[in-house]
């Protein structure tokens, strides 16, 4: 039950613009309004890969990023917001629905989904509909009801009971901690370097992961950019786990072995007639 | 102690499974049964996939299955002729049982039918279990001596064709309803996780005539083959077999065994019987229980399998 804490450090990017921030600070004085260069936002994991253990029961994340050519003013004005998402693989889904049939419950209908992420966790500086418009959010999927969640249209199901699937599908992902909004998980720790925490939940979906930043000025998206993340078994349970999806006759006949084993094993030491 | 486990992906408290393991493994001692009958239900109610739980449950059959099987050896008491036969209809059932388990899954049904194959079977047997033994309990308390076997009594069981004779059980018998048994038994093994040692004990003795001292030495001896030929078939088409779980539960149950049978020694035959009936029973109603009361979550997520 220790508690994991992978750390994903800083790329300095900062530094040599904090610099030339103090340099120019005359001529900005003077020119406010016509900043030279368009921002950019960077973000950096330092390491590739989490390797999930034996004890793994979820960890924090704490994404580090720097913002490049930023404005002073608009910065001290808190008017720009950042957004951090860390979307995990797609896969197919299908959600069922139980009725009473008989008198006994039971998977009745479904409905399929193609490319649904595993997990969705997003970081920002404040709720999101207070940083930009809906359109926006919608359009880059900033925010757990704006995960694009794509029904199988060759199924028989009305349109209003595909949407009762969806809304289904996204909170059962939501109760399961895999779909989760930090609203105020992003901070600034300088006036160019924040600071983005997420929480992975225990039974985060292994895989490649895809950490996206947004930069955002007075509603505007200004910066983008993209890292990834393996995340993946280690040790042990990561080679049986290869084993029984590579190997599944060997690993089969292992298991059944170990049992032989323990069961003579048992009957050896306890033995009392 | 938390336990990551790589088959069900997920963490479980390591103790919880232990205690679990020994708890069935006391119970199995006890009546000399697998236990199958209730890891399976328990890994369930404990949030183990139920494909994982059923596959699981079967590899830790196989050991609690040989602990057993090598005293009744020691005795003389196993019919290896009869448990061949059975077993040849056992892993013809078990085949067509785990093809039945991927398509139920696939189907979104799996749980469904586990649940109502659980309910079903362990009622009526808990049911005539617990009828039999409270009769037997109210003669024996009269003075009457009980005795399971009539060997008088022929049923139609005995007049099919095909008959073979098996030494140690004393028994001239049709091979149609020996190997139509073991098909049943096999089946019901993959699909519903278990040994099928609590249908197969009280078929061998109320279908075959069966003599009670041979009956759980032959079954033990033909489980340990179709639960070990069923985690493998489970382990290469469903992938669904989890070693660590399995050593965790086996690790539990052999030592809860030991202990299991001293307690069983201290008990009559039919308090014994009417014992594990009424637990049994309860398993049944346990799991009734979901399949009838509105569930909290009408809506669940599988992966889609089919595509």
């Amino acid at each position: 039950m220790r508690f994991v804490a992978a750390l994903l450090s800083v790329l300095l990017f900062a530094l040599p613009a904090a610099a030339q921030d103090t340099q120019d600070e005359a001529a900005e004085n003077v020119n406010v309004a016509e900043p030279s260069l368009p921002e950019r936002i960077e973000i950096g994991l330092s390491t590739e890969t989490i390797a999930i253990t034996s004890d793994f029961s979820g960890v924090d994340l704490t994404i580090f990023g720097a913002i490049d050519n930023i404005d002073p003013l608009v910065q001290r004005q808190g008017r720009y917001d950042v957004f951090v998402v860390l979307e995990g693989p797609s896969v197919d889904l299908v959600t069922r629905r139980k009725a009473r049939v008989l008198g006994i419950w039971m998977n009745v209908d479904s409905q399929s989904y193609t490319g649904v992420p595993e997990s969705f966790l997003i970081s920002s500086t404040r709720q999101p509909q207070d940083a930009t418009d809906l359109e926006t959010l919608a359009r880059l999927s900033l925010g757990v009801g704006q995960v694009r969640l794509r029904p199988d249209e060759t199924a028989a199901n009305s349109e209003e009971d595909v949407r009762e699937f969806t809304a289904a599908l996204r909170r059962l992902k939501e109760e399961g901690g895999l779909y989760q909004e930090f609203p105020s998980g992003v901070r600034f720790i300088s006036q160019s370097l924040f600071r983005a925490q997420l929480r992975l939940p225990a039974n985060v979906p292994l895989g490649r992961h895809v950490a996206r930043a947004y930069l955002f000025r007075q509603g505007l998206l200004v910066a983008q950019t993209q890292a990834t993340l393996d995340i993946r078994k280690a040790g042990i349970e990561y080679q049986l786990y290869r084993l029984a999806q590579d190997r599944s006759l060997i690993y089969g006949l292992a298991s059944v072995l170990l049992a032989l084993l323990v069961g003579w094993l048992g009957r050896v030491m306890f033995r009392r007639d | 102690m938390a336990l990551y486990l790589p088959i069900a992906e997920m963490s479980v408290n390591i103790f919880v499974l232990l205690g679990m393991g020994a708890a069935v493994g006391f119970l199995s001692g006890m009546f000399g049964v697998g236990g199958g009958f209730l890891i399976t239900p328990l890994l369930i109610f404990y949030n183990i996939p139920p494909a994982v739980a059923v596959a699981t449950g079967a590899n830790q059959v196989v050991a609690s299955s040989v602990s057993g099987v090598l005293s009744h050896f020691k005795r003389g008491t196993v019919d290896i002729k009869l448990g061949v036969v059975l077993l040849i209809g056992g892993i013809a059932g078990s085949t067509v049982g785990v093809w039945l388990f991927s398509i139920l899954r696939d189907l979104g049904q799996l749980d469904l039918i586990v649940s109502i194959l659980y309910v079903g079977f362990l009622g009526t047997v808990g049911g005539l279990m617990m009828a039999e033994s409270l009769r037997a309990l109210a003669r024996s308390r009269s003075g009457a001596t009980v005795s399971l076997r009539r060997p008088g009594a022929h049923s139609w069981v005995h007049k099919l064709p095909f008959k073979m004779r098996f030494k140690a059980s004393k028994l001239y018998v049709s091979v149609i309803p020996v190997l139509g048994l073991g098909l049943m038994i096999g089946g019901l093994a993959s699909i519903m996780g278990v040994g099928g040692g609590f249908i197969m004990v009280p078929a061998m003795i109320y279908l075959l005539k069966v003599p009670t001292n041979v009956v759980i030495g032959t079954s033990l001896f033909q489980i340990i083959f179709v639960a070990a030929y069923t985690t493998v078939v489970h382990a290469t088409t469903n992938q669904t077999v989890d070693a660590v779980l399995a050593l965790l539960l086996m690790l539990g149950s052999v030592v809860g065994a030991q202990y299991g049978a001293k307690a069983g020694q201290r008990l009559r035959g039919e308090q014994l019987r009417a014992l594990l009936a009424g637990l049994v029973l309860l398993v049944a109603l346990r799991l009734g229980y979901t399949l009838f009361v509105v569930p909290d979550e009408i809506y669940s997520i599988s992966r889609d399998l089919l595509q």
